[in-house]
Parts: C-alpha cells; structure tokens; sequence
C-alpha cells in the first residue's frame, strides 16, 4: 500500500518578540507524516515542541510570528488560506490534544456540549447525530455510561477522564491528523501509558496520522514509525524509531538514550536522560550547533558556520552534526 | 447547591436584621423623638403626651419588636408631616425609582459590556484607550455635576429632552443616563479584565482547535465566563444606584422615592425616612442575594457540586 502525506512541513520558523531581543524558538523545522503513521516529536522542555505544534495549527499566541517555506495538509496548502478557510480546518481534518487537560474544558458548559459543537460547527451532522458519535467515541475512550457523562460538567470528572475526553472530542470529525502535545504530563503517573496506549490504538483503528509529543520515550519506543528529536528550536535528527532507537547517530539523541537503548525492554514512564550543560538562549542569531555547549565531540568546526540537517544512515534519516553518521557510530 | 442557598438566605435574613435595628435607632440618633415632635412651643405635658401617645416611655426592645413586627406586615406608621400611611407613600413612589434605576441598569450594561469586550479583544489599541478615558472620566466627575450638564444641553441649548419631571418616558431618558453613567466605568472595567483574563485561558485556545467562529469563541466561550464578576457588580451598582437616585431624581424632580426621601429630610418626617432607608436596604440585600444566586446558577461548579 502506498503511503499517503497527510502532513508536509518544511523550512517551519516561530519568532517572538521578547524585552531582550528577537526569539527564535521554532528554527528551520521540517517533517512529514502519512495517513495511519505516528510520529514522535522528542526533546528537553522548552526546545519548541508546544510552538511547533501550534504553529501548524496556526494557533501561535498573538505576538507570535510564523514563517515556513512549504505546509501543506493532504493537498490543502495551509500558508494560502485565510483565516476563515484555517478555521474549516481546525478541529474537522486536524485536530489538537492539549498539555493541560484540567483547563482545557470549558467550565460553564458540559461535556456534551463542548464535545458537539465541532461536528455541528463543520456542518458534519446534526445534534442527535453528534450526540451519538459523542457517546460512541466516549466509550471508545474507555469512559462508562457516557450518555449520562454528555450531561456532566468538567469539575466533575478527573484530569485522566478530562483528557480522555479532549481525545474524543478531537476524533469528533474524524480528522486526518491528530497533534497530541504532551498528553499526559499533567497526569498521575499511573494513568500516563494508559492513555498514551490509547491514544495509539485509537490512531490505529481509525488510521489517522499522530504527532505525539512527549518526554515517554518508553512508550515513544513502542507506538511511534518515525521520530523526530528538537534541541533549542531545532530538529537534530530524524529517522525512523528503529533506526533512532537502534542506532541513534546525533550526539543529543545518544545522550538522550543513554539509559534506555532497546525499544520493548525500555522501561515504562522513562524519562529523557539528563546531560550536564543548559541549554543556549534562542534571542538573536545563534552560528554553529546548538548543542555544541554541551557536546562531547565538539571542535572548531561545529561553530563557525551553521550545521544542516545531513543524510543518515538511510533514506529516511538525517542528523544535524558536522560528522558523518558513521563517524559517530561508537 | 441547596446548602449553599440555605447558608446564603441565613445571612441574607441576619443582615437584614441589623440593618432594621439601625434604621429603628434612627429615631434616637436625633435625640428624643417626642420633644422633637411637639416642637417649640410645647410644654412639659405635651411632650409627655406626644411619648405616650407614639409609645416611645415603653422599654426600646418593645418598641423595637412592635414596629419590627408590623414593618414586616407591612405597617410604618403614620408620616408625621402627610398625615397618610407611610408605606401607602412609599407604595406610590417605588415604581418610579425602579424604573428609573432599571433604565440606568440598561443603559450602562448595554454601554459598558461591548466597549468592555472591544478593549479587551485589541488591548491598548484606539479603542481601548478611548474606552478607558471614558471610564477614567466618568470616575472623576460627580454625578450631579454630569447631570447638570446633560440637563443644559440636552434640555435646555438643543431642547430635545424634558429637563423636569416624570410623565412620560422621555422624562426618563436623561436621569437614566445620569445615573447609569456613573456605574458604566466600573462595569466595563471589569468586563475588559475579566474578558483578558479568560481570553488567555486554555479552553479558550481548545475552542479556536475547535476551529469555532469568532464570534463563538468570544461570546458563548468568553463572555460567558467573563462576565460572572460584572452581574454581581451590576446588583450590588444597582443598589448603591437607589441611593443615588436621591440626587438624581431630586435634580431632575422626578416623583421616586429618591424625591420623597430629600422631602422627608427637610420635613424631619422620620417615620417617613426610616420606611425609606428600611426598604432600599432590604432591596439592596435582596438584589446582592439574587446576584449571588444567579452567579452560583451561571457558574455549573456551584450549581452542580
Ligand atoms: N508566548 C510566549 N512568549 C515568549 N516566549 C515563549 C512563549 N511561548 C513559549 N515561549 C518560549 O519558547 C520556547 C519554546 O516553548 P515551547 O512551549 O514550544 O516548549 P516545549 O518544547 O513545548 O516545552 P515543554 O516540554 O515544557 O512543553 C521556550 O523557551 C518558551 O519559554
Ligand atoms: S556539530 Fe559538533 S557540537 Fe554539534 S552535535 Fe555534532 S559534534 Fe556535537
Ligand atoms: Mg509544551
């Protein structure tokens, strides 16, 4: 079967206008996903996977400013659009899970009701009709006597319910594109891979492609096709999860995966390994890597000039270092 | 819900009780109520009489209860200077002070809402700013100062308006005007902040994913939250506007009770001025009860906790 691109991004900028100078915390980001593919976006807190996402989604807050060379969603080219036609997008053929669910829901109306507008907005279907898919995706999200939950308000469920409710609603109108970013950070430990689980079956059974955004990479090694890893606004590497899990080439990826090498005997709720160093400030023009601070294998090389995203070890790979992938292979 | 109304009506009931007891030593604050209505002129017996006969040489918790006990049926007393019933007075003049305090409600809602709204949509941009020199303004100056002189140029230069009196509607328009404009700064005020504040919150941001129109998203998402904190500003204005109606209706003569309480003053009618400041407290604490209700109806985590 071939495959379908759902999602194309390339040359994908944020800038932000801050006291202290430009921000730049969304650089040169590039990546594809296809119909029924999951794709991992990894990295230390603030590196821009949130920015990311809302940047595809054209949700940026209102200060922010997006540049990109190519965005195209299943043939719909999202940087010509307005507004409006955005707006026919959003939450029908592309939909978003937020990081927050205890403030994601609207606390003056019910489940039901914030769980139907989307269809009703899309002209999808009508109240009844919406109901129905309400209370079918409800008890696919593993939430019992759904029909009396429509009536309920969001104070009265938990965060684990609430977001398992956001994953509902964004299958409302069965979208082609699901970003999930970070959904389970705000949860309990415990319900963390339960709902990442879901998510994953979800996505399989209604063949949509996922951006997953999280700092799991236990459950990264098992539900995602391709990964990409950001470090300070920036992808570093990218390739398929075999090949970053195996073999991962880039000097951050490695130090990521230092712990927790092999996918199916990582460790359940792993978190990113931690590498001494912090992360550079994204105000004005940064020459050379990023990481380049915190590298081991730093030279001179790495920060005269900027480092492009290279060829991998295969088709679908790139790594963004002054050395060749073999050359870092240990 | 249920216990919250119950504990919400207790305190209602307790501060309506003060304020009776306070409105009841009213009487005494001016010294001996019986010397002061046999007047001048009156000699030792008189006064006694005049006590005997108001019942004010019984013990002050009697005469508390029984005037407690029939205010509550309904009964003020006589106006010393009308020579009616108070409360058939009163009766008479509440309508006119209502509908002048609702007008003045509207109005500044319909004013301060969508300006509100405008501000907090495009922050610091024209309208923005415009809206907050309003407010600025309309905090500074005194409303009699404001009602005089909406009276000079609408009623007396274009000759649009009627300047006195309380006939017709168009009698209403200006006093509505004066005495809604001095809530409207306060009201927009809160609705520019608190449609800020919601504007930047989550569900917000789940509700544009949504890809909900705008005016969705701003008005059935936003406002409905926002706009809690300006309903029970607007019925604990609404109360302090009864008390300004005073002036108002005074200025512009119209026949309320704000007019029957500036007569009464000057008439030192007290059973008059204590029916007076008697029902717009109990008003005012109905009003602040009703807010709450509402706002804990509007807000599900109230209502359905
Ligand atoms: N509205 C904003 N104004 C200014 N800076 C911002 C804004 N939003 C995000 N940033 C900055 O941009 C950078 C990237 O933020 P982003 O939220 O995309 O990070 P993230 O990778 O999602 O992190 P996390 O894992 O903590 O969610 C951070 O340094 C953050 O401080
Ligand atoms: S470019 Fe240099 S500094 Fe950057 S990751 Fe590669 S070796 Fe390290
Ligand atoms: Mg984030």
């Amino acid at each position: 079967m071939a495959s379908e691109r759902i999602l194309e991004v390339e040359g994908l900028s944020v800038a932000i206008p801050t006291p202290s100078g430009m921000l730049h915390p969304v650089q040169n980001v590039g990546f594809h996903v296809d119909r029924g593919e999951t794709v991992a976006i990894v990295g230390e807190s603030g590196c821009g996977k949130s920015l990311t996402s809302l940047a595809i989604m054209d949700l940026l807050p209102l200060r922010a400013t997006r540049s990109a060379d190519r965005l195209v969603l299943d043939n719909t080219d999202m940087l010509r659009i307005g507004e409006r036609q955005m707006s026919d997008i959003r939450g029908n053929r592309m939909s978003m899970i937020f990081q927050e669910p205890m403030t994601s829901l609207n606390p003056a109306y019910t489940i039901g009701d914030q769980l139907t507008e989307g269809p009703r907005r899309h002209g999808q279907s009508g109240m009844s009709e919406a109901r129905d898919r309400a209370v079918w995706l409800l008890e696919k999200v593993g939430i019992t006597a759904a029909a009396n939950r429509l009536r309920q308000y969001p104070h009265q469920l938990s965060g684990g319910l609430r977001q398992r409710v956001m994953i509902a609603m964004a299958l409302m109108c069965g979208p082609d594109l699901i970003i999930a970013d970070e959904p389970t950070t705000a949860l309990d430990v415990t319900i963390q891979a339960q709902i990442l689980h879901l998510l994953a079956e979800l996505q399989r059974e209604f063949h949509t492609g996922l951006i997953l955004i999280t700092h799991d990479l236990g459950v990264v090694a098992r539900v995602a096709d391709r990964v990409a890893v950001m470090y300070a606004g920036q992808i570093v590497e990218e390739g398929s999860a075999h090949r970053i899990f195996t073999t991962p080439s880039h000097p951050y990826t490695r130090g990521l995966l230092d712990c927790i090498p092999i996918p199916g005997k990582t460790a359940r709720g792993s978190h990113l390994g931690s590498i001494p160093g912090i992360v550079p400030s994204l105000i004005g023009e940064m020459p050379g890597c990023h990481f380049a601070e915190r590298c081991r294998h730093a030279t001179g090389r790495c920060t005269s000039r900027p480092v492009d995203l290279g060829d991998g070890l295969e088709p679908d790979h790139r790594v963004r270092c002054v050395f060749s992938p073999e050359e870092l292979q240990p | 819900m249920f216990t919250y109304l119950l504990r919400r009506l207790g305190v209602a009931v307790l501060v309506a009780l003060t304020v009776s007891l306070i409105t009841f030593s009213m009487i005494y604050l001016s010294g001996d109520p019986a010397v002061a209505l046999a007047g001048e002129a009156a000699t030792e017996e008189d006064i006694e009489s005049i006590r005997t006969y108001y019942g004010y040489d019984r013990p002050i918790l009697v005469q508390y209860g029984d005037w407690l006990f029939k205010a509550l049926q309904g009964d003020f007393g006589q106006s010393h200077y009308l020579k009616q019933p108070v409360a058939l007075v009163i009766f008479e003049r509440l309508p006119t002070t209502m509908m002048l305090g609702l007008c003045a409600l509207v109005f500044a809602l319909v004013l301060s809402i969508p300006l509100g709204v405008l501000a907090a949509i495009r922050p610091n941009s024209l309208i923005d700013r415009t809206a907050l020199t309003i407010a600025v303004i309309g905090q500074a100056m005194p409303s009699f100062w404001f009602a005089l002189t909406l009276m000079l140029w609408l009623g007396i230069i274009w000759r649009l308006l009627p300047i006195t009196g309380s006939d017709s509607w168009a009698n209403f328009v200006m006093p509505s005007i004066a005495l809604g404009y001095y809530i409207t700064p306060a009201a927009m005020r809160l609705t520019r902040a608190g449609m800020l504040e919601v504007l930047s919150a989550d569900y917000i941001r789940t509700a544009r994913a949504k890809g909900l129109r705008p005016v969705t998203v701003l008005f059935k998402h936003a406002l409905r939250n926002a706009i809690l904190p300006v309903i029970s500003l607007a019925a604990v204005q609404f109360g302090f506007m009864l008390g300004g109606s005073i002036v108002i209706e005074t200025i512009f003569a119209i026949n309320g009770l704000g007019f029957l309480a500036w007569e009464s003053i000057q008439r030192a009618d007290l059973p008059m001025m204590q029916a007076i400041v008697l029902v717009l407290s109990v008003f005012y604490i109905l009003l602040t009860l009703l807010a709450d209700m509402l706002n804990a109806w509007l807000d599900p985590r109230i209502r359905v906790a």
